[in-house]
């Protein structure tokens, strides 16, 4: 077992987004996370990654509350939010080299170089990043997937801004992921078709919505 | 965690380098408020002499404020710095990184731009030499404490104006003693060594301290 | 017997008790002051050493600034206690205490004014008591803009949390670099206390208006705690009960 989520309850100001929530992520697990706008969905991703403190509630990764392992929890994690975290004045090279080295990630200027062909910005490698589009920016950031060793991907909308073919790649990209043992979880509006593994949904929607 | 450091290090200098308008920016500031004073004051001699350690201290700490709004602002933006909080690497060393970064490019021109002043203000060559070693000393504390602000305005509205609220009064101890060395440097007989010594302890605790508080203002700010 | 203190670090339960408290905390401060101001005015002698009657401004002065660096301490605490035990009360105490913190370091300001006016025929002197006041009132000044810029609440009290107990770390190498801007001539820092040399009269008349002075503060935190309570709780159910909103 991985993750594991016990009676967490998250509040924005005042507002109380959900409550009481308890869930399970296994190994070659993918997690979709349902809800409308608002219900909390990023705030919940950010709770697991340990940016956001719960009201209540733990959240254990291996059997140990995440706040008490920090750097050995985080070699698990790769999060990517609603924004794409690269540098516009940086290349989508040294963007991809940055980010790895900075999680720790040791890589060769070949493996960058094949995982910024595989992810679809072959010749776009030496360009500074603010020249590229919206879905070129976000390939640059999901770049980082192919060769992230970290077992726990946590994925806010990875789907926005992506044309049809990125679409595809990214879905295949994170299928190989659950494949191969790793757990996954996401907030898309996009089906993710899984070859092996197992997909589970998790609904953040208030029961009063439903009756709308 | 040394080679995180220096990542991070060399990172923070390499963006600085496809802006390098920047690092100039901070450093006319600096020289355009220190031309003012002799304009609305006096351009008399023996009073500039007597206003410039003042003077020269006072550019500076508003110099480093305005550069402060930098130091972390753009990766917050972007969303690096959340990424940066969920690195295996501890916090406080990637904050320290980027706050030796921030004073390579902001305070350290000061610094080395500084006898300029010392020509505007008629200083004397010892005097000169002492002003440089105090700012070299003092520099670094004014971005070391100036993170902590800038890491809790982040994002905020008006954030610059607040951070120079929040940390020029925090700034006085070094003004004070900064500028009192240069003031005793151009009286005969008189030792600079206390001030020194003052600025030196001000500097060591500020790198053993800032960046935790600044890490933990970081976490606050980005939750 | 066990008295639940926790029960009270809930804000629905302190709400009532604040309540309670607050009229007896008025009557105390007004007897108090009262009783203090009387016996300053009129029981102690017409001259302190060559300063003429108007060395009384001291019962004020001395009381407010007392309480101006008193309350620093206890805002830092309330600001601890928040970000080691997490309690929402605490923030809040914290922030109600910064008001009245600053109330009182400009009053101490503005009396210390007055009396230096009189005595040295100079409003403002760069003095080193002086100027560690002007520089508390812009460290509390720094304290309520941080909190009133930040919309989330949460932020907002720790952030501000954050910013008090850096100012505390800081304020006594402040404190000793204004009283000692020339380290050449004060190797050893020493201030004498002058309050030995007061005569008792006036030192009774002094520690009864400083008395006076913690019931008023006391007073004006928990009424300021008590809107506050009311504003960040408003969509609870507590207080939609509260028999204030039920007439």
């Amino acid at each position: 077992m991985m993750l594991e989520v016990k009676n967490l309850t998250c509040t924005r100001g005042d507002r109380e987004l959900f409550s009481d929530l308890s869930f399970k992520l296994e190994n070659s697990q993918l997690m979709r996370l349902e809800g409308t706008n608002g219900s909390g969905k990023t705030t919940l991703l950010r709770t697991l990654c340990g940016l956001f403190l719960a009201d209540e509630g733990e959240i254990l990764w291996d059997g140990v509350e995440i706040k008490k392992q920090d750097e050995a929890f985080r070699k698990e994690l790769l999060y990517l939010g609603h924004q794409n975290a690269i540098k516009s004045d940086l290349t989508a090279y040294e963007n991809l080299k940055l980010n790895c080295l900075m999680s720790g990630i040791n890589v060769s200027q070949e493996q960058l170089m094949d995982a910024l062909d595989t992810i679809g910005l072959f010749a776009f490698e030496d360009f500074p990043v603010r020249t590229l589009s919206q879905g070129q920016k976000r390939r640059v950031a999901l770049a980082k997937l192919l060769l992230s060793k970290a077992k726990l991907w946590i994925l806010d909308e990875p789907f926005v801004a992506l044309d049809a073919a990125a679409v595809e790649q990214l879905q295949s990209i994170i299928a190989k992921h659950v494949e191969s043992g790793g757990g996954v979880i996401l907030t898309t509006h996009q089906e993710v078709p899984l070859t092996s593994g197992e997909l589970v949904r998790i609904s953040l929607n208030k029961e009063k919505t439903s009756h709308v | 965690m040394f080679s995180a450091f220096l990542l991070i290090l060399k990172r923070d200098l390499l963006l600085a380098m496809r802006r390098r308008s920047e690092i100039f920016t901070v450093l006319f500031f600096f020289i355009v408020v220190i031309s003012l004073f002799p304009l609305g004051i006096s351009t008399e001699d023996q009073l500039l002499k007597q206003i410039a350690p003042g003077v020269v201290w006072v550019a500076a700490l508003l110099a480093s404020t305005l550069a402060l709004d930098r130091l972390f602002s753009d990766d917050y933006e972007d969303g690096t710095l959340e990424q940066m909080t969920l690195t295996p690497v501890s916090l406080p060393i990637v904050v320290l990184a980027k706050m030796i970064a921030h004073w390579l490019l902001t305070g350290l021109p000061l610094v080395l731009i500084s006898p300029l002043v010392g020509l505007f203000y008629h200083l004397p060559f010892e005097s000169i030499k002492v002003m440089m070693l105090v700012l070299l000393l003092g520099t670094p504390v004014l971005s070391m404490l100036g993170a902590i602000a800038a890491a809790l305005t982040l994002g905020l509205r008006g954030g610059g104006v607040l951070v120079s609220l929040l940390v020029l009064p925090l700034y006085i101890p070094v003004l004070v003693y900064g500028a009192g060395a240069i003031s005793t440097s151009m009286v005969e007989g008189l030792s600079i060594q206390p001030y020194v010594l003052l600025l030196s302890a001000f500097m060591l605790l500020a790198i053993i301290f800032s960046p935790w508080a600044t890490a933990a203002a970081i976490k606050i700010s980005i939750e | 017997m066990k008295i639940n203190w926790f029960k009270y670090s809930a804000p629905m339960n302190f709400y009532p008790l604040a309540g309670k408290l607050i009229p007896l905390f008025w009557i105390l401060a007004i007897a108090l002051i009262a009783l203090g101001l009387y016996w300053g005015f009129f029981k102690t002698a017409d001259v302190l050493s060559d300063q003429k009657q108007y060395y009384r401004i001291i019962y004020v002065h001395v009381a407010s600034a007392w309480m101006a660096m008193w309350l620093y301490a206890v805002m830092v605490a309330w600001a601890m206690v928040g970000l080691v035990f997490n309690t929402r009360l605490s923030f809040m105490m914290a922030s109600a205490t910064a008001i009245t913190g600053t109330v009182m370091t400009v009053i101490a300001l503005a009396t210390g004014a007055i009396w230096g006016k009189t005595s040295w025929g100079t409003w403002w002197d760069w003095d080193p008591k002086l100027t560690s006041f002007l520089i508390l009132l812009f460290v509390y000044i720094g304290y309520i803009a941080l909190q009133s810029a930040i919309d989330d609440v949460r932020r907002s009290d720790k952030a501000s949390a954050l910013l008090a107990l850096v100012g505390l770390a800081l304020v006594p190498i402040i404190y000793y670099a204004v009283n000692c801007p020339d380290p050449n001539e004060c190797a050893s820092l020493h201030q004498e206390s002058s309050l030995e040399r007061v005569e008792s009269n006036i030192l009774i008349a002094m520690l009864i208006t400083t008395l006076g002075f913690w019931m008023y503060s006391f007073a004006t935190i928990l009424m300021r705690v008590r809107t506050i309570i009311l504003e960040r709780e408003r969509n609870t159910s507590w207080v939609s009960k509260l028999k204030e909103f039920n007439n």
